[in-house]
C-alpha cells in the first residue's frame, strides 16, 4: 500500500491493466496528448502510444459505439467521457447497443466495455456539468454500475471492471479526484469484487446506505451523530447494479433503521430502489420509516450549488427523523 | 454588398473593444473569485460576432457556445444584467442559474450559450424552422467551434437545414483548438467548408478581419432572408488564452501562444482605421475610455445585485 490520490489511482489501475492485457486500450476526448481532462491518463500516451491511448474528435456517440464494436471483436476498451453530463450524447450507444448486444444476439457476443465518467457538483459548473445520472444506467438491464468512494476502492474496482466481461458504467466523482488515501501496489494486484458492498463504519442504531462522495458525507454525519450518542453504520454500496442486498439487509437486521443517501436528485434515484427492496423483503426488520437523502428536484444550480448538493447535515437530519419515528 | 460606411466601421471598432473589455474584466473578477464556475473567454475572436451580428436584428435568433460572451454582447445584450448573471445574481437574465456557460436573453433572440458541444446547432435550426413555418423573414445563426463539427448534432442540423432550405447561417469559429488538442485530432480536413460540400450548402472561409467577415456574412444572411437556404461561414481565428481561464496550456507551448497573441483583430483594425484616416487616434482613445466606463459600471451593478434565495430553487421548473 502507498499513499496516492484518487485520480492517480485511476491511472494506476488503467496502466496496470494495460500492462497485463494488450487488448485493453483507452479512448476518449483529450485522453492522449493532454493526459485526460482531469489528468486521469497522464503518462499513458507516452508509455503505450497512440494506438492504445486514442484521442477522439468530440463525438461521444461515435466513439462509444466504436468501443462496443471493438469489444465484440475481442478488444477491451476503456471509454472516458469527460463529464457524466456528456454521456447523454452517447445514450443510444450504451442503452440500445452495448447493454443489449449480448442478450439480443442470443449470447453470441460479449461486450466488455468500461465507460468511465465523473459525476457530481462542487465546481459551480451549473446544470449541464454537475449531474448524477447513475440511476438511468442502473435501470437498464445488461449494464453494471460501479461508484467508487476512495483511492483504494477506485483502483480495485476499476481493475475489476476492466476484467469483467460485462459492460460496466464506472462512475467517478469530480470532488473526489484530488482526494488522498492509500491504494494497493501494482505487485499486490488488488481486484475488488463487483456487486459487493463495504461496511465503512460499524454501528448499531441506524444503517446509512450510500455511495461515492456521499460515503464521506455519511461518515461525517456519523461523527456528528456519535456526539449525540447515536451509532450509525455506513454501508458503501460500491456497485449500484447489481447491488449487495445481503450486506444491506444484514445491516438493517442489526440496526432496524435505514437511511439511503446519494448526491443525485432524490426522486427516482437509486435510493428508491434500495428503499423499495427493503420494504418488500425485510419490512419486519424495520422499526421506522426509511428516509432518503438526495438533491432537490431541480437542475443543478449555478449560484445555489451549496444548498443544492446534499451534505452531512442532510444525512444527520434524515437519521434523526427516522429515529424519531416508529412504525 | 457595399463596403461598410465610416459610421459602421466606428461601430465595429466600438463593439470589438466592448467585447474585449468585458472579457478582460471577467478574467479579472473570475481570478479574484468573484464569479464561480468555469469561464471560457474569446479574446482574439472579437471580429466574428461583431461582423455577423451587424446583419441581425432583435427578431433573429442565435445559439452560442461555452465561448459565447462575444456573441451575446454583439447581439446587444445589456451588459449590466449579463454581468449580474455571471455573478450568479437573481437580477441576471437567467435569474443567476446560468452563469457564463448558459447566458441567454430571449428578448433579443440569444437562445443561450451551451455547455454541450454542438448542442446549440440544431436548436438554431429549430428557430430557423419556426421562422420559415411562420413565414417571417427572420433568420437564425448557429455559432460553434471547429471541434463541434465532430458531433452528430452538427451534421444532422446541416442535413436537415439543407433539405428544408432553412433560413439560417452556420458560423464556425475555427480557432485551431478544441480544449487541449489541436485541430488535427478533430478533423481530417483543413477547413470546415469541406464539410458543407457534402450537404450542398454554400460555404466560405474568411480570415479574422472584421470587414471581410462582415461582407461574407452579409451574403449568407441575405440568402437566408430571401429564402435561398442555409450557408456556412468559417472564420479562421486564434484562441489567445487557454481553454478556460486558469488553463496553464502545457499542451500548447509558449511559442504557439505568443504566435496566436501576435495576431490581434482589434489592433490590426485600429491600424487600418488610422491609416485610412477613418478615425483619429483621440477618437479611438475616447471610445476606449467610454467602453471601459460602461464595463466598470456593469461590474459595480453586478456586485450590488443579490443572490437568489434557496426558496427560489424550485421556482419555474414547470409552467
Ligand atoms: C458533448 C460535449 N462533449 C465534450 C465537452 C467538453 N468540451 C467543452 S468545450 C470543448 C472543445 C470545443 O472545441 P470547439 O468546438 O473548437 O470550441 P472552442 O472551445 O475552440 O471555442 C470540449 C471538448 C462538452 N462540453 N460537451
Ligand atoms: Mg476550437
Amino acid at each position: 500500500m502507498k499513499e496516492t490520490r484518487y485520480i492517480f489511482a485511476i491511472k494506476e489501475a488503467m496502466e496496470e491493466e494495460m500492462d497485463r492485457d494488450e487488448n485493453v486500450f483507452l479512448i476518449g476526448e483529450d485522453v492522449g496528448l493532454a493526459g485526460g481532462s482531469f489528468g486521469a491518463s497522464k503518462g499513458l500516451y507516452e508509455k503505450f502510444g497512440p494506438e492504445r491511448v486514442v484521442d477522439t474528435p468530440i463525438s461521444e456517440l461515435g466513439f462509444t459505439s466504436l468501443a462496443a464494436g471493438a469489444a465484440s471483436c475481442g478488444l477491451r476498451p476503456i471509454v472516458e467521457i469527460m463529464f457524466m453530463d456528456f454521456v447523454t450524447c452517447a445514450m443510444d450507444s450504451i442503452v440500445n447497443q452495448i447493454a443489449k448486444m449480448r442478450y439480443m444476439f442470443g449470447n453470441q457476443y460479449t461486450v466488455p466495455v468500461v465507460v468511465r465518467m465523473p459525476e457530481g457538483g462542487g465546481l459551480n459548473a451549473g446544470p449541464q456539468h454537475s449531474q448524477c445520472l447513475e440511476a438511468w444506467f442502473a435501470h437498464v438491464p445488461g449494464l453494471k454500475v460501479v461508484m467508487a468512494a476512495t483511492p483504494h476502492d477506485v483502483k480495485g474496482l476499476l481493475k475489476a471492471s476492466i476484467r469483467d466481461d460485462n459492460p460496466v458504467i464506472f462512475i467517478e466523482n469530480k470532488t473526489l479526484h484530488a482526494m488522498k488515501g492509500m491504494a494497493a501496489d501494482a505487485e499486490d494486484d488488488v481486484v475488488l469484487p463487483l456487486g459487493k458492498a463495504d461496511v465503512k463504519l460499524q454501528g448499531s442504531d441506524v444503517t446509512i446506505v450510500t455511495a461515492s462522495r456521499m460515503v464521506h458525507e455519511s461518515l461525517k454525519a456519523a461523527k456528528i451523530l456519535e456526539q449525540e450518542g447515536i451509532s450509525a453504520e455506513v454501508v458503501d454500496l460500491m456497485t449500484i447494479q447489481p447491488w449487495d442486498r445481503q450486506t444491506v439487509f444484514e445491516s438493517v437486521a442489526k440496526t432496524h433503521r435505514l437511511v439511503v443517501a446519494h448526491e443525485a436528485v432524490k426522486q427516482f434515484g437509486f435510493g428508491a430502489e434500495i428503499a423499495a427492496a427493503a420494504a418488500e423483503e425485510i419490512m419486519d426488520e424495520l422499526d421506522a420509516p426509511i428516509m432518503r437523502v438526495g438533491a432537490p428536484f431541480a437542475p443543478a444550480s449555478y449560484s445555489l450549488e451549496k444548498y443544492y448538493v446534499p451534505s452531512a447535515d442532510n444525512v444527520v437530519s434524515a437519521v434523526k427523523s427516522t429515529l424519531e419515528r416508529t412504525l | 454588398m457595399s463596403r461598410p460606411s465610416k459610421e459602421m466601421l466606428t461601430e465595429f471598432y466600438t463593439m470589438m473593444v466592448r467585447i474585449r473589455k468585458v472579457e478582460e474584466m471577467l478574467m479579472e473578477v473570475f481570478s479574484r473569485g468573484e464569479i464561480p464556475g468555469f469561464l471560457h473567454v474569446s479574446i482574439g475572436q472579437e471580429a466574428a460576432p461583431t461582423a455577423v451580428c451587424a446583419h441581425l436584428n432583435a427578431n433573429d435568433c442565435i445559439s452560442t457556445t461555452h465561448r459565447g460572451h462575444g456573441w451575446a454582447v454583439a447581439k446587444g445584450i445589456e451588459i449590466r444584467r449579463a454581468m449580474a448573471e455571471l455573478f450568479g445574481k437573481r437580477e441576471g437574465f437567467c435569474l443567476g442559474r446560468s452563469g457564463s456557460m448558459h447566458l441567454a436573453d430571449a428578448g433579443i433572440g440569444i437562445m443561450g450559450a451551451n455547455g454541450i458541444v454542438g448542442g446549440g446547432i440544431p436548436i438554431a435550426a429549430g428557430a430557423a424552422f419556426a421562422a420559415q413555418y411562420k413565414k417571417t423573414d427572420h433568420v437564425a445563426v448557429a455559432t460553434f467551434g471547429e471541434g463541434a463539427t465532430g458531433e452528430g448534432a452538427f451534421h444532422e442540423a446541416m442535413n436537415f437545414a439543407a433539405i428544408r432550405r432553412l433560413p439560417m447561417v452556420f458560423v464556425c469559429e475555427n480557432n485551431g483548438w478544441a480544449e487541449f488538442s489541436p485541430k488535427s485530432v478533430h478533423m481530417p480536413v483543413e477547413s470546415v467548408t469541406s464539410r458543407a460540400l457534402a450537404y450542398d450548402i454554400p460555404a466560405v472561409s474568411v480570415s479574422n478581419k472584421v470587414v471581410e467577415i462582415y461582407e461574407a456574412a452579409g451574403e449568407a444572411v441575405r440568402r437566408a432572408r430571401k429564402g435561398e437556404g442555409p450557408s456556412l461561414l468559417e472564420i479562421r481565428c486564434d484562441r489567445w488564452y487557454g481553454h478556460y481561464v486558469g488553463d496553464a496550456q502545457k499542451y500548447r507551448g509558449k511559442e504557439r501562444v505568443e504566435e496566436a497573441m501576435a495576431k490581434d483583430c482589434i489592433a490590426d483594425f485600429e491600424a487600418e482605421l488610422i491609416k485610412g484616416k477613418v478615425i483619429r487616434r483621440k477618437d479611438l482613445d475616447r471610445i476606449q475610455a467610454e467602453v471601459g466606463a460602461e464595463v466598470e459600471d456593469a461590474v459595480n451593478f453586478a456586485r450590488q445585485c443579490t443572490y437568489p434565495d434557496v426558496s427560489e430553487m424550485l421556482e419555474g421548473l414547470y409552467v
